[in-house]
């Protein structure tokens, strides 16, 4: 019995750390594949690319496609909405940063910034807030305050550059990644 | 579950289940015996018609498990396949869903009777904040349900819900993808919210469990608030309890059959009938009637980070009760402020869930209601946070009774046997 009285410890000390962190480790590494099945697999990362022929969009209408599961606007903006977009100072704007993935993330909320070709304005339709779709405002049937967009949901509102104005969204609509291929067709993604 | 046990079995196959499983002498100790207070009224019961509403959703959701197929191409299909083709699979899915707002019915009048007669006070704190548990896994219950059918209602309300996590500061968004399995709502959500569906009813009677062993420790609160000081104070269990019980139930069951039978859709939203559209969201998005208030209170706000603190605080809150509260007496029958601070906030919840059915720019006698319910979520938070701590400290509550046995029977009850 004299021996167990030592306090540097006996091999039943040992196996009970050594087991125990061993199963910590084993615990806290099965439980990852556990975690990370639920992120999006591959086949839904793999979403690629969108190509879209815009030559029937008139001046001042928008059309809805889809991209990876999200509504697209693509708005073919009128020069006295362009004028419009350009005159708001960008510091008078709840969110001053374009939220545009073709530049950088410093980049100003400015028209120019928001629209490349200033007629064309590609956003991605989910508001900011909660992830309902905006509804866009047109002269005949207005939603809104500034001409761009509503969302019914909880009431934020955006301009025709699809910036946030008012109400509880956080950031403008998201510009996604595109280019022209031509006039009238755009690649998206 | 507390105190000697006074069971005795009765026969040889009693007595040699008792040596090896105590199964039944529990049975008799909790549900039988089981010295109740004399006093309790019509608000009582609703512990026994919640277990009820708890059992027929379980039953019918495993029915209905038994027909519907979790994919976003068929899911709508397969419900209306439910109703239509599956024998009395009408009758199964009307019960299933106008049960869930029997079953929030019950438990919110069950809260305020908790709330009215101070049953969160010591030594009962364990029992409410589990019951507040319950509560939680309600709501997330019935909001995985309600994505089932996949009409537009549950597209977009779980696309909503879903981005409040997304409110949360860097790893928000992070969390709404690994919410989703992909960048939208789509099939791989509807396939984990009706695994998740299937199993939280089962956590939940779990919970329930812990719910009634907390609860027959102290035993029942009572509406005088008292203690109970003698036998002479309570009634067993059964039949005195068993039968009040069973009578409410049936009352409560002719209710539910009224909405199955003939106002099956009341509770509904006419949108959940159109298959869902990712590309159009509803002009009006409505969460069902038992999350309004908390809606309100998100739409109040006009920030979103801050929105979403505000109504899972709402809900936080109700977990401090207990140490909110710093009165000494339990009922609200001896307590003439409180009683009118309850029932102004009664009125508030209901007034918030009003404007929560309403469009977000409605107004009411040119006063908009996003103020209405700015200024209801404001009495929400300061009921529970300034009222009940300062209005326990400076009010004077009126006289206690003796006794149970004496409130009950009058001069009548001796003070011994």
């Amino acid at each position: 019995m004299a021996a167990t009285t030592s306090d540097a410890g006996t091999r039943r000390d040992f196996l009970y750390v050594a087991s125990g962190a061993i199963g910590a480790v084993g615990v806290a590494g099965i439980a990852w594949p556990f975690i990370d099945q639920m992120n999006p697999s591959s086949a839904a990362l793999a979403a690629g690319t969108t190509e879209i022929d815009i030559s029937a969009i008139q001046p001042g209408q928008q059309i809805v496609y889809k991209f990876r599961g999200h509504p697209l606007f693509v708005r073919r903006r009128t020069p006295a909405e362009i004028a419009e977009s350009k005159a708001v100072p960008v510091a008078s704007l709840p969110d001053p940063l374009a939220r545009n993935a073709n530049l950088p993330d410093s980049a100003p909320a400015d028209d120019a910034s928001r629209a490349t070709k200033p007629e064309w304005l590609i956003l991605i339709g989910v508001c900011t807030h909660l992830g309902c779709t905006p509804t866009v405002s047109t002269p005949a049937i207005p939603e809104g305050d500034y001409g761009g967009w509503l969302c019914h949901c909880h009431g934020s509102q955006y301009d025709v550059a699809g910036r946030i104005r008012k109400g509880p969204a956080p950031q403008n609509l998201a510009v996604p990644v595109y280019s022209f291929l031509s006039d009238t067709r755009i690649k998206v993604g | 579950m507390s105190g000697p046990s006074t069971y005795t079995p009765k026969s040889g196959i009693e007595k040699w289940i008792d040596q090896r499983l105590p199964l039944p002498r529990l049975m008799h100790d909790t549900m039988q015996t089981f010295p109740t207070p004399r006093n309790l009224n019509i608000w009582y019961t609703f512990g026994g018609i919640l277990t009820f509403c708890l059992a027929i959703q379980i039953v019918t959701g495993v029915v209905l498990a038994m027909h519907y197929v979790a994919n976003a191409g068929l899911a709508f299909d397969s419900v209306e396949s439910i109703m239509r083709d599956v024998n009395y699979g009408w009758l199964i899915r009307y019960m299933h869903a106008n049960g869930a707002s029997m079953f929030f019915l019950a438990v919110y009048i069950h809260m305020f009777r908790g709330l009215y007669y101070g049953s969160y006070k010591a030594p009962r704190e364990l029992i409410w904040i589990i019951g507040v548990l319950i509560y939680l896994l309600m709501m997330a219950t019935a909001f995985f349900g309600y994505v089932l059918p996949w009409g537009q209602m549950s597209f977009w309300g779980a696309t909503v819900i879903t981005n409040l996590f997304s409110a949360i500061p860097v790893i928000g968004t992070h969390i709404a993808t690994w919410l989703w399995g992909d960048f939208a709502v789509g099939d791989a959500t509807l396939n984990r919210f009706f695994s998740l569906h299937y199993l939280l009813p089962f956590i939940i009677a779990a919970v329930v469990g812990l719910h009634i062993w907390a609860l027959h420790v102290p035993g029942n609160n009572n509406p005088l608030g008292i203690d109970v000081k003698t036998p002479q104070d309570t009634v067993p269990f059964h039949p005195y309890y068993t039968v009040k019980d069973a009578f409410y139930l049936v009352l409560f069951v002719i209710l539910f059959a009224v909405f199955v039978f003939y106002a099956p859709n009341f509770f509904g939203n006419p949108d959940n009938y159109q298959p869902a559209n990712p590309l159009v969201t509803p002009p009006d998005i409505v969460p069902e009637w038992y999350l309004l208030p908390f809606y309100a209170m998100l739409r109040s706000i006009p920030n979103k980070l801050m929105g979403v603190i505000v109504m899972g605080g709402a809900i936080v809150t109700l977990v401090f009760i207990p140490w909110l509260d710093t009165s000494r007496v339990r009922s609200c029958s001896f307590r003439p402020m409180m009683k009118q601070f309850f029932w102004a906030f009664a009125v508030v919840c209901v007034l918030l869930g009003y404007c929560g059915s309403q469009p977000v720019d409605a107004a009411i006698a040119g006063v908009p209601l996003v103020w209405v319910a700015r200024l209801a979520t404001l009495y929400y938070f300061g009921f529970f946070w300034l009222i009940m701590p300062i209005i326990g400290l400076i009010e004077t509550p009126k006289k206690l009774p003796a006794s149970i046995a004496q409130s009950v029977l009058g001069a009548s009850a001796a003070p011994a046997e």
